[in-house]
């Protein structure tokens, strides 16, 4: 059973909202994939963006992590905007498997983990004993501990997921991004990726946001919804969305398959 | 002590041999696991220009190498930055070089026999300054991987998520290969500007059929590309045949060797 949205809308100074975009927009080569898109994403919660292919849901995604500028409209990041924007340690950020690294690279399961404090430790100094513990509780938080000395090429989909966010886990960050993270992992695996994402939002309080094609299990476990089509269709809760009628409009759109689960 | 050992070439052909055989296959590693293993081969050319000037104005040629390279790194790093595609930027800087060097030794006319051990190497008439020149080279770039071996490693095996963490990815790029370029150029009295890639990628590539992290494939590779070097040298000396081609055969035959045994990938 899931709770009611756990974010009280209530901002002071030192709690901005974790993202704020202001009527972004975006063009490749003249033609807009992103127009007029204003999104508040609030402390805590776990909003899942979904939309057809060629919505601009990786374009959003990478204007909100900075490697994209928009065209037009802000983008702030824990109200500071995202170009001036320099705590990136706060930001964890999990790439599509199969994108992010070649997959006969040589590096142990440890190495992948620790370079996610790069940044924290500084430039130019190595990474500490802290840094190494570090890795190692990510490890253990997402249950690949037992795995650190396997080359990262030669794990499963699944597995290779995992070591991917507990890279994004240790630098302790209060934001995660997920991009389409399940694309190539199987059911059961899926099953346990779904459970470290609600334990990493309802314990730890991080703040998620996840992009994916799979309307059915993502409406299931985020607390917000964003339906994305070039423009913003819709963005509240997911019970909201099922009776707007925004999710049936998405299913059109894409004719996915869906098994409703429960 | 055995003959090899007895002449004063032969020992400083073997100290420049080892110096260029710990740095290269370390800069290999990231290069061949970055898709940019020509970056090597394209700075040898442009290196080639450089000292073709060099020769041309009467100045010490690996100075002229080294600055042509280090500009050539720029060139390419501003090329890539730009969007142009990684191989094509690189196709104008290999072509580009090697025309200038053309154009300025028909200018000159007469140093043809210069340039010859720069193209194929000369490690056993390496001059003691040379030596001193690699050596420096070869430390300089050992200390910088060093220093920022994390974050080297961050942009090689994921550039986009090193970026968004938030490091400097154009300057490390920029750092990376000009390191490169110094790379190419002290190892240019060894194996030649025509063979150098060879001497940067072979032992890499032998290191990633072997490596189960990858601080051990760094270690394999130089441990690979020390093997070949001596190897190559000793062949040299008693087989009378030009070291920098025994060099890079016996590297490609170590590669052989390695995946007839250990075909992992």
């Amino acid at each position: 059973m899931k709770t009611s949205p756990n974010s009280s809308r209530v901002w002071t100074a030192a709690s901005a909202p974790v993202v704020e975009l202001e009527h972004v927009c975006f063009s490749y080569d003249g033609e807009r994939v992103l127009d007029e898109v204003s999104l508040v994403i609030g402390r805590g919660d776990f909003l899942g963006i979904i939309g057809p292919n060629g919505a601009g849901k990786t374009t959003l995604l990478r204007i909100l992590l900075g490697l994209l500028r928009p065209a037009c409209g802000h983008v702030r990041l824990f109200g500071t905007e995202v170009g001036q924007f320099r705590q990136w340690e706060r930001v964890g950020y999990v790439p599509q498997k199969g994108v992010a690294f070649e997959s006969r690279f040589p590096a142990s399961v440890f190495e992948v983990v620790s370079s996610g404090r790069v940044r924290r430790s500084g430039l130019g100094r190595p990474l500490a004993a802290a840094d190494y513990e570090a890795a190692q509780r990510a490890l253990e938080t997402v249950g690949m501990a037992p795995f650190r000395d396997r080359l990262i090429g030669r794990l499963s989909s699944g597995q290779q997921q995992r070591v991917l966010i507990a890279r994004a886990l240790v630098s302790d960050p209060e934001l995660l991004v997920l991009d389409e993270p399940t694309v190539g992992v199987d059911a059961e695996a899926q099953e346990q990726f779904y459970s470290l994402l609600h334990h990493l939002n309802r314990e730890r309080g991080a703040t998620l946001v996840l992009v994916s094609h799979d309307i059915g299990v993502i409406s299931q476990e985020v607390t917000r919804l964003a339906c994305l089509n070039r423009t913003l269709v819709f963005h509240g809760s997911p019970e909201e969305a099922a009776r707007s009628g925004a999710l049936a409009e998405m299913y059109r759109l894409q004719s996915w398959v869906v098994a409703h689960r429960h | 002590m055995p003959e090899i050992l007895q002449y004063g070439f032969m020992q400083r052909a073997l100290l420049a041999g080892v110096l260029i055989g710990i740095i290269a296959p370390v800069m290999g590693v990231f290069l061949v696991l970055r898709r940019l293993s020509l970056i090597a081969d394209t700075l040898a050319h442009v290196s080639l220009a450089g000292v073709a000037v060099g020769l041309l104005m009467g100045a010490y040629p690996l100075a002229g190498a080294l600055a042509a390279a280090l500009l050539g790194a720029v060139g390419i790093e501003r090329l890539r930055s730009g969007g142009l595609w990684g191989e094509t930027a690189l196709a104008i800087f290999l072509s580009g070089g090697l025309a200038v060097a053309v154009v300025v030794i028909g200018l000159a006319d007469g140093f043809t026999v210069g340039l010859f051990p720069y193209l194929f190497g000369a490690i056993t008439a390496v001059q003691p300054r040379d030596l001193w020149v690699t050596f420096l080279l070869g430390l300089g770039v050992l200390g910088a991987v060093t220093v920022f071996y994390k974050e080297l490693f961050a942009i090689t095996f994921d550039a986009e998520g090193a970026r968004v963490q938030g490091l400097p990815v154009g300057g490390l790029n920029l750092l990376f290969t000009s390191l490169v370029a110094v790379t190419v150029v002290a190892a240019m009295r060894v194996v030649g500007i025509l063979l150098t890639s060879a001497l940067i990628v072979i032992p890499a590539v032998t290191a990633l059929r072997l490596a189960r992290s990858f601080r051990s494939a760094l270690v394999v590779a130089v441990a690979c590309s020390l093997l070949t070097v001596l190897g190559g040298l000793a062949a040299s000396f008693y087989l009378d045949v030009p070291a920098s081609g025994a060099i890079v055969l016996s590297g490609i035959l170590l590669l052989v060797f390695v995946s007839l045994l250990a075909p992992r990938w």
